[in-house]
């Protein structure tokens, strides 16, 4: 009898473990612990309890999805590569030939750039041919963009700091650097999910997204010179901002993806590509649970916000302009899980409003930026 | 349900208004903005201040009833359905299920049972059995019901934190305005002048008030902005300013702004003292102090007063501070001076394609010449000579309104760096007396030697006759004379002969106010016309100053102030305790997935092989709850 309970006895995650998993985790709480060794002095105990809380993180999250664990090491080894390359001068990063065209951070970042760009192409062309080897390509071109944009950003961070020591700063202060997160997480997200689901077929929608944030961060590096590393004004000098920034483009990316996925569900609906796009109950399944992420993190987000506001501005909610306007995300897609979760409301009206409410996102992401002012004036164009 | 989804899409909108108007703004800047009839009938439908209007209140009132109403209704179904393991289905209600298997098995049913158990526990579920009335046995069994919690921890919620917002909210206010126990003051008179009726003793249990506080003084109020007035919030203490710093990185761009404040209190041993700044604020006695904003605390600044249109060629001295007022001139045309604001530190891009670094430009004073009827220009001075396209030149702005841009008169440095060369250089062209030197001197030069007596004096005289009438104003005036005197077709070759004649002399002027001041004279070069030039169009520019007074901040003593803002919120434990609710709520909703299990061992009847029903639901069907179906059905399969 016994036989058979191993048999469905679904197993727990400890249990799931190899020794390559406790490796990994080693790994990041070693790096962890050189981190605290070396800098502790210049954290205070959020941001210690930061960085040991992403060493557990990050080793949960390795554990469940083994690609992010192998993503993570790379990242790692390919930073720590590129800093040792800079002997500390920040001239190097244009002298020294591998930082200069491969993984400097402006170099990682454009080839991310340049790799999301390929990677939507060949999607697009994979899901014409049907071809499976195509869409193996693309995914990873993906992967190896989402690499390197991340390789970018931990050399900015490292960067920010041979500028001056009181510089440097985590890069996710301003437009620029939080478009690259932007395009990074959101990559990550439907990774995830392709890998789960198999759904290769609909990256090519979802690399439009990434593409366009792609575009603005072209537009904005070559025609206002933003790729500069600016400091950080004193309200954006705290603690706060390493959870709340990401938070939030978690939430951003998530809504993004799911009004991709909904354009797919609304093409298919109607005809269009529904032979060569996953069914019609997966896109919507997909669609519901990347809005469900998206509004569980956006939501912690924006009360992670208004806790940074309470201590930098005097009061939990000052009915900012972003502020509002992520209260207006935020009750669009709870009205959107109330139809879905109480009403049962399924099928092309979800999708259209998946499809509006990433205006309304995006709204609150850029245009209150550009079209209106108030406390959160980070990033103006 | 829909009235729930609309209320949150009315919510949604209404506030939109909020964030495309700007709020809280002083009144003037709407009535300017809107108009007298628009501005009324804005102010009317609270559009100022949406978030704090009656309607917009009333949405939020109807959207916490509606929440709380649903809570009522729906909370004793939920907290049933997340006890009962629904022991009471049927055979005949089982077999209406969607997903559902009978299986046959040769187990004895106490086995069958056994093993059922088994694999019920190691999916985590709980069940309870059930005998039915045909001898049949039931499990009936649960797992993820916790999820039913999630609706009532989200919608509580929002009760709570829209509770704790009323608590910070202005309701209490506006209730004490509407009864006349409170009224706004909108006058500016001194703290100790405001009557009671626009007090807030320390009792006030919520308030969000500002102070500004100068370097080395000490407050016991703060003041609440309310619409176009205020109300004087006074503290259960006294703050002091000891020091306000702004520390800038080295590209100018500032790092840190903090103020040592000093808390004097009859409750406390000795004072409190404390360094408060951006992101590290002081709570002391329920009420939190916060690093705001700064202003200038009133600077002490020494002025040079030069005279453009008088021939004088020495400044007069004028002494006055930040917010305060002195009087230049006399009798009707005297004006009255108002120092605003003092900046020490101004980070500018002066490249031209601004594509260059910003930069700290030094110290600038901005201030108003108010007439005897009232009205004022604006100006902003800058101390130091500005560098632009390489070369020095002072900087001074004037707007005849706030809406306007600046307009700017540049001033072109003298060798020393200094606004003395041009100073004197338009004392000469002023002085009448000066200009048979300077027609003598352009003489010499410009006209051959062989000419006649006579046609030297007629230029002399004709070269007077153009300083005379450009210095009652600038090239424009010349322009006005060309174009009385003139035909149309040669005003253009006059204008440019009188320019070319205007050059010459003042290079003669120039070098005429350097004699007078016994300075080197000028070598004609292309450095020396540029500033010729610049001088002349400075000079030109000068006519439409709009004063004659040119303030030259010569001295300060900086003394800055720092805004502190001072909340007191005793709804944020609340807006916080929902705010966790909130997130424990819609993880166990979004991820929690309930699903039921049913397994009927049927009562055998002798001679067929026992029968097993499988029938499984969940509240939210979608694709894993389908393929965890599945994969049940042959596992349960597996296991009789």
């Amino acid at each position: 009898m016994n036989t058979t309970t191993i048999d469905y006895q679904p197993k727990t995650l400890l249990q799931r473990l190899g020794w390559q998993d406790w490796l990994y985790a080693v790994i990041l709480v070693i790096g962890a612990i050189y981190a605290y060794n070396q800098y502790s002095q210049h954290m205070d105990i959020y941001e210690i309890s930061f960085l040991f809380g992403a060493a557990a993180v990050f080793s949960y999250l390795g554990w469940q999805w083994k690609s992010l664990g192998k993503l993570v090491l790379a990242v790692g080894v390919i930073s720590l590569f590129s800093i040792s390359l800079y002997h500390g001068d920040q001239a190097r990063a244009t002298q020294t030939f591998l930082l200069k065209f491969l993984i400097s951070s402006q170099s990682a970042i454009m080839w991310m750039n340049v790799l999301f760009i390929l990677a939507m192409f060949t999607y697009w062309f994979a899901m014409f041919k049907r071809s499976s080897f195509g869409e193996n390509v693309a995914s990873a071109l993906t992967w190896v963009a989402v690499l390197m944009g991340f390789v970018g950003l931990m050399v900015r961070w490292y960067e920010s700091y041979l500028i001056a020591p009181e510089v440097g700063h985590i890069p996710i202060s301003n437009l620029y650097e939080v478009f690259i997160l932007f395009c990074l997480i959101t990559s990550l997200l439907y990774l995830h999910y392709e890998q789960k689901f198999n759904t290769k077929q609909l990256g090519g929608f979802v690399l439009l997204v990434i593409n366009a944030a792609v575009g603005f961060i072209l537009w904005y590096t070559f025609d206002r010179q933003a790729n500069a590393i600016q400091p950080l004004v004193p309200a954006l000098q705290s603690y706060w901002m390493k959870i709340h920034v990401p938070a939030n483009f978690v939430g951003y990316g998530a809504f993004s993806l799911a009004a991709m996925v909904a354009s797919a569900y609304l093409l298919a609906n109607k005809g269009v590509l529904a032979t060569r796009l996953p069914k019609l109950e997966v896109l919507d399944d997909l669609m519901y649970k990347s809005i469900a992420v998206g509004f569980a993190f956006f939501t912690i987000a924006t009360i992670l916000g208004a806790m940074w506001a309470a201590e930098a501005w005097g009061g939990y909610w000052s009915w900012d302009p972003k502020e509002t306007w992520a209260l207006i995300v935020w009750l669009n897609y709870a009205a959107w899980l109330h139809l879905r979760m109480v009403k049962g409301l399924r099928g092309p009206v979800l999708a259209w409003w998946a499809l509006i409410g990433l205006l309304v996102t995006t709204f609150a992401f850029l245009g209150v930026n550009m079209f209106l002012s108030g406390l959160h004036s980070y990033g103006e164009l | 349900m829909r009235f729930a989804v609309s209320l949150l899409t009315v919510l949604g909108i209404a506030s939109i208004i909020g964030t495309v108007l700007k709020q809280n703004e002083p009144y003037e800047n709407y009535i300017i903005k809107f108009g007298q009839f628009w501005f009324n009938s804005f102010e009317g439908l609270g559009l100022y201040d949406v978030y704090h209007s009656a309607w917009f209140l009333v949405i939020l009132l109807f959207l916490v009833m509606s929440t709380t109403l649903c809570i009522y209704r729906n909370s004793p179904t939920m907290v049933k359905e997340w006890r009962t393991f629904k022991e009471q289905a049927t055979e005949k209600s089982l077999n209406a299920f969607g997903q559902k298997q009978i299986y046959a098995t040769d187990l004895p049913q106490a086995t069958a049972k056994q093993n059922l158990i088994q694999f019920l526990q190691a999916k985590g579920f709980t069940f309870k059995f059930k005998t039915q009335a045909d001898g049949s046995e039931l499990i009936a069994a649960k797992t993820g019901t916790h999820q039913r919690l999630g609706y009532i921890f989200t919608h509580s919620a929002m009760v709570i934190i829209f509770f704790g917002g009323l608590l910070d909210g202005n309701l209490p206010l506006k209730v004490q305005e509407l009864l006349g126990h409170k009224k706004i003051e909108t006058l500016d008179i001194p703290e100790s002048d405001v009557p009671e009726v626009s007090r807030l003793t320390t009792l006030n249990p919520s308030f969000r008030a500002n102070m500004t506080l100068p370097e080395g003084s000490s407050d016991d109020v703060a003041f609440v902005r309310v619409r176009d007035g205020y109300l004087v919030q006074e503290l259960p203490f006294r703050v002091s300013l000891k020091d306000f710093r702004i520390e800038h990185y080295a590209t100018g761009q500032p790092k840190s702004f903090e103020s040592d404040i000093v808390i004097t209190d009859p409750d406390l041993k000795e004072p409190l003292t404390k360094t408060i700044s951006v992101n590290h604020p002081l709570t002391y006695k329920g009420i939190a102090i916060y690093q705001s904003d700064f202003q200038d605390g009133g600077t002490k600044l020494d002025f040079n007063v030069w005279n453009l249109y008088s021939a004088a060629d020495k400044p007069a001295t004028l002494n006055g501070a930040i917010f305060q007022k002195s009087v230049l001139g006399e009798g009707a045309t005297a004006l009255k001076v108002e120092y605003n604001d003092f900046r020490k530190f101004n980070i500018i891009n002066l490249s031209p394609d601004g594509k260059g670094k910003p930069h700290n430009v030094g110290p600038n004073i901005t201030y108003k010449l108010r007439d005897a009827q009232g009205q004022a220009k604006e100006y902003v001075n800058y101390m130091q000579p500005l560098q632009i396209d390489g070369k020095h030149y002072f900087i001074s702005g004037m707007r005849e309104s706030v809406q306007d841009d600046f307009q700017y008169m540049r001033i072109p440095v003298d060798d020393d760096l200094t606004l003395d060369g041009f100073m004197h250089f338009r004392g000469t062209m002023l002085d009448s007396k000066k200009y048979s030197e300077i027609a003598k001197k352009m003489a010499q030069t410009s006209i051959a030697s062989d000419k006649s007596a006579a046609v030297k004096a007629q230029f002399e005289s004709s070269v007077e006759q153009l300083l005379a009438t450009f210095a009652q104003g600038g090239f424009s005036r010349v322009a006005e004379v060309i174009e009385k005197a003139v035909p149309e077709k040669e005003r253009e070759a006059a204008a440019r002969t009188y320019i070319r004649m205007i050059n010459i002399a003042a290079f003669e002027a120039y070098n005429v106010s350097l004699a007078a001041n016994k300075r080197p004279l000028l070598v004609n070069n292309a450095e020396s016309q540029t500033l010729v030039q610049e001088s002349l169009n400075a000079f030109s520019d000068m006519f439409f100053y709009g004063t004659p007074y040119y303030l030259q901040l010569a001295n300060f003593e900086h003394k800055e102030a720092s805004g502190l803002q001072l909340t007191k919120s005793p709804g944020q434990k609340w807006v916080y305790l929902g705010s966790v609710l909130l997130v424990l709520g819609i993880f166990s909703m979004l991820y929690i997935r309930e699903r039921r299990v049913w397994l009927l061992l049927k009562a055998s009847n002798g001679s067929e092989r026992n029968q097993v029903l499988f029938a499984m639901s969940a509240n939210r069907k979608n694709l894993d709850f389908e393929q965890e179906f599945e994969l049940y059905r042959e596992q349960i399969k597996g296991v009789l």
